[in-house]
């Protein structure tokens, strides 16, 4: 994909007027997440990783962000989202079971677990997850689709997009207290917002994204 | 780590022992007058948001002795407030709860907060007033039900509620029985809403700047809105007029006790089930009695029926306050399909606040429906997270799909209506029987489904709003499905077989027991309902002042 905001860093801004400090706290912790696994063992924890490689592919990035050791935190946290679906257990309890079948899944469809496949039948799988199609016992009660939708597709987005590097990639502006915005009108930028590159035009823009922070 | 910017921690009460935290000053406090558990107070109130804070603030503006708990903790968000989603979820009510039905309402940070403050302090603030034929809909519209109040008699409400929050709005508003300007003028609207107006241009169609609960001039403490946009997440500048901004400082000041990290787990009721005694309340790790003379309850359209239900005894077997069957039944959300678009120009609809320009149109336009009811739909404005996960969730989108369709963050923009939705008997929320909260208290279940009229208004908007997007030269439109506000579960009526609680929100079993808050709503119509519940609340203190002076209290 065209790097659209080259050279924005987001974390320039820390030491500006956009980053309050309970802003700096919170994600100077968000940074320091415990590399896990704590809650989930060495083989869930082997599946979850390959299923977040995915959901949200990362290449051969050199800082990749941490998505299993975010998921693996709030289940050893037990931070439930406040509500769940009359079909699902709780959290731990959906992940554990939701982890196991799918490794039970690519033993039945290709006699290895689900971390050794290729990109392609990781895929496959994680597609018929979506569309209901995993009948292993594993599941117990619990239908494969609302795993997905319910589970995997609200938990790994959420702790991908919650993370300075997804917010470099899009071009949001992140945190903006105290100071927020001025110009809200169309293709109107604060010299503190990321600047998009035109075609042919990426240098003006990394000239404009090295100074956000300034 | 600095202790000023290390967050609050959640679990020891601050207001107490004299004081309050001052929401304007970092480490600040202000002096609260506090009551002994055994000293009979006039108002217990459970539940200090919209409907809570206000109830509270008015009634000791008047002289009355008043407690206020709130589950959730007292912030003060110049230093507690991260500009961050992630770390905004402290502001949710994310007790165990289970929700079913053909249509489950997602809950939690999309409809309910925890906190002095309630929901308010993590809304959008949009403060519209109904339309006033919805107070009589059965009779004047041919659908829903009568409230038993009119539009003429909550209109003083309506202006009150309006100045204390220094609502900013158009001078003219273009729908409604004419009106006076808004308290504070109109916010530049921002490139989203600018695309909701050239839409509406060029559909022949009126649109305004939306009037928000956020100040465009300083007002009290409150410095003026510098568009940030994280209002989903809390406003750390304090330019949110919120319950926690307007309405508890006033309590405190006026004389209030508002009691944070107070959990209410039963009303208590007399030996003969006559009359309210007090409420059992968890604070500090033990179970504790505040006697009063009379209990309101205002946490909101789910813990208000639930704490009716859970309060149960024999004398009142099926829950209190509930002879009609009618607590916890008939809940309403309003719908909130989104249709969503890309467009050339750099939009970034992260600026600003969330909706800055709507219409009205379909709340005031009967001809051309195949549904009864109305909508009103706005610009919107989603921060990356929220955004990534419906594209994850609603959209069904992994992988590097999931990350293209986020390249277009800044060029994204879509409408979202308010929606109203049919109550209905069967749309209900009940007690688990076997499952139980941190307090060991029974949880709830929320049971929701559309009916077949909710669905031609939800498919109708769809298409309007398809259409707004196409005139404003969007591309690859999509949608999804979604609700917001819960209201309804303890609805005000005329007649005691068929509803909880007269116009006063006075329950027609246990005459000292109140409910204030959204649960009242008979009817939901097109709009939020925030300005409606606190003009409800603010009518609601007046009619107890003059039941007192008459001695009906
Ligand atoms: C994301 C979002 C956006 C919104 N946007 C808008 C908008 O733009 N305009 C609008 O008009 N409305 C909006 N709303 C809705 C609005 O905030 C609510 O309708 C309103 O706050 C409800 O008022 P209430 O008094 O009924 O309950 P709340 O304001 O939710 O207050 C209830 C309080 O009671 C407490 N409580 C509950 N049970 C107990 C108990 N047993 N013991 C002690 N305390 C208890 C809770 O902690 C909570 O603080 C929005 C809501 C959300 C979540
Ligand atoms: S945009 Fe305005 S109201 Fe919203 S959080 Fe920022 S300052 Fe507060």
């Amino acid at each position: 994909m065209r790097d659209r905001y080259p050279d924005y860093d987001v974390a320039d801004k820390r030491a500006t007027p956009s980053w309050n400090d309970a802003t700096r706290t919170a994600l100077d912790q968000r940074l320091a997440v415990h590399p896990g696994p704590r809650f989930l063992d060495a083989a869930a924890f082997a599946t979850l990783q390959a299923l977040c490689g995915r959901i949200l592919p990362q290449g051969e990035r050199t800082h990749p962000v941490p998505l299993a050791a975010y998921v693996d935190e709030k289940l050893w946290l037990d931070k439930r989202a406040g509500f769940r679906n009359a079909e699902l257990p709780p959290l731990r309890e959906a992940w554990q079971r939701g982890l196991a079948a799918l490794e039970a899944e690519a033993q039945r469809a290709y006699g290895r677990g689900f971390a050794a496949l290729d990109p392609a039948s990781q895929d496959a799988l994680v597609g018929r997850m979506a569309a209901g199609g995993l009948h292993d016992p594993a599941w117990g009660d619990m239908p494969c689709a609302l795993f997905f939708a319910e589970r995997v597709m609200a938990e790994i987005p959420r702790a991908y997009y919650a993370h300075p590097s997804a917010w470099n990639e899009i071009g949001f502006g992140g945190p903006a207290s105290p100071r927020g915005y001025v110009r809200l009108d169309f293709d109107k930028r604060d010299p503190w917002e990321a600047a998009e590159a035109q075609p042919g035009r990426e240098a003006e823009a990394r000239k404009a994204n090295s100074r956000v922070g300034r | 780590m600095s202790t000023s910017a290390s967050p609050h921690d959640p679990v020891t009460p601050r207001a107490k022992d004299g004081r309050a935290p001052d929401v304007f000053v970092p480490d600040g406090w202000v002096p609260m007058r506090c009551h002994a558990d055994t000293e009979e107070v006039d108002f217990a109130i459970v539940g200090a948001g919209a409907g809570g804070a206000t109830l509270a603030a008015r009634l000791a503006e008047k002289g009355f002795s008043v407690v206020c708990f709130d589950a959730g903790p007292y912030w003060r968000p110049l230093e507690d407030f991260a500009s961050d989603e992630l770390a905004q979820e402290m502001l949710y009510w994310t007790d165990p709860r289970i929700t079913g039905g053909a249509d489950p309402i997602a809950l939690a940070g999309n409809n309910c907060g925890k906190g002095v403050g309630g929901s308010t302090v993590h809304f959008s603030m949009v403060s519209l007033r109904f339309r006033p034929e919805w107070f009589k809909s059965r009779s004047k519209l041919g659908y829903g039900y009568d409230w038993p109040v009119t539009y003429e008699e909550i209109a003083p409400y309506y202006d009150q509620a309006e100045r204390a929050l220094s609502i900013s709005g158009p001078v003219k508003y273009p729908w409604g029985p004419p009106r006076g300007p808004y308290p504070y003028r109109p916010h530049e609207v921002n490139a989203p809403g600018l695309i909701l107006g050239r839409a509406a241009d060029r559909m022949g169609i009126k649109w305004c700047s939306t009037p928000l609960a956020t100040v465009s001039a300083p007002h009290g403490k409150s410095p003026p809105c510098v568009y940030r946009g994280y209002c989903h997440y809390g406003c750390s500048t304090n330019a949110k007029q919120s319950a926690l901004v307007v309405w508890a400082a006033r309590a405190v000041k006026a004389g209030a006790e508002i009691r944070d990290m107070a959990m209410v787990g039963q009303v208590e009721t007399s030996a003969d089930g006559a009359r309210a005694t007090g409420v059992r309340y968890h604070r500090e790790g033990e179970w504790r009695v505040q006697k009063a003379r009379n209990v309101v309850v205002s946490g909101y359209a789910i813990e208000t029926p639930r704490l009716l239900l859970n309060s149960a005894t024999p004398k009142h077997p099926n829950g209190l306050a509930n002879s009609s069957g009618c607590v916890g039944a008939y809940l309403t959300t309003q719908s909130g399909p989104g249709v969503w678009a890309t467009f050339e120009e750099d939009i970034r609809w992260s600026k600003g606040p969330p909706n800055m320009a709507v219409t009205e149109h379909w709340n005031y336009t009967d001809e051309g429906k195949d549904f009864h009811g109305g909508y009103a739909f706005m610009s919107q404005g989603p921060l990356a997270r929220e955004w990534g996960q419906n594209l994850a969730t609603s959209r069904g989108l992994w992988g590097e799909d999931l990350q293209r369709g986020m390249a277009d963050y800044n060029h994204t923009m879509g409408f979202v209506p308010v929606g109203e939705v049919e109550p209905r008997a069967c749309n209900t929320v009940t007690l688990v029987d076997d499952e139980f909260d941190q307090y060991g208290l029974k949880i709830p279940k929320v049971t929701f489904s559309y009916s077949d009229n909710d669905k031609r208004l939800i498919e109708h908007s769809v298409k309007f709003m398809g259409h707004m997007l196409d005139a404003a030269g969007g591309r690859d439109q999509w949608r999804n499905d979604d609700t917001s506000h819960l209201l309804g579960t303890c609805r005000m009526g005329d007649d005691p077989r068929t509803s909880v609680v007269n116009a006063d929100g006075r329950s027609w079993d246990i005459p000292n027991l109140w409910v204030c808050d959204g649960s009242l709503f008979a009817t939901t119509g097109g709009v939020n309902p925030s300005l409606t519940i606190q003009a409800l609340a603010l009518r609601c203190a007046d009619r107890i002042e003059s039941l007192a002076r008459r001695g009906e209290l």
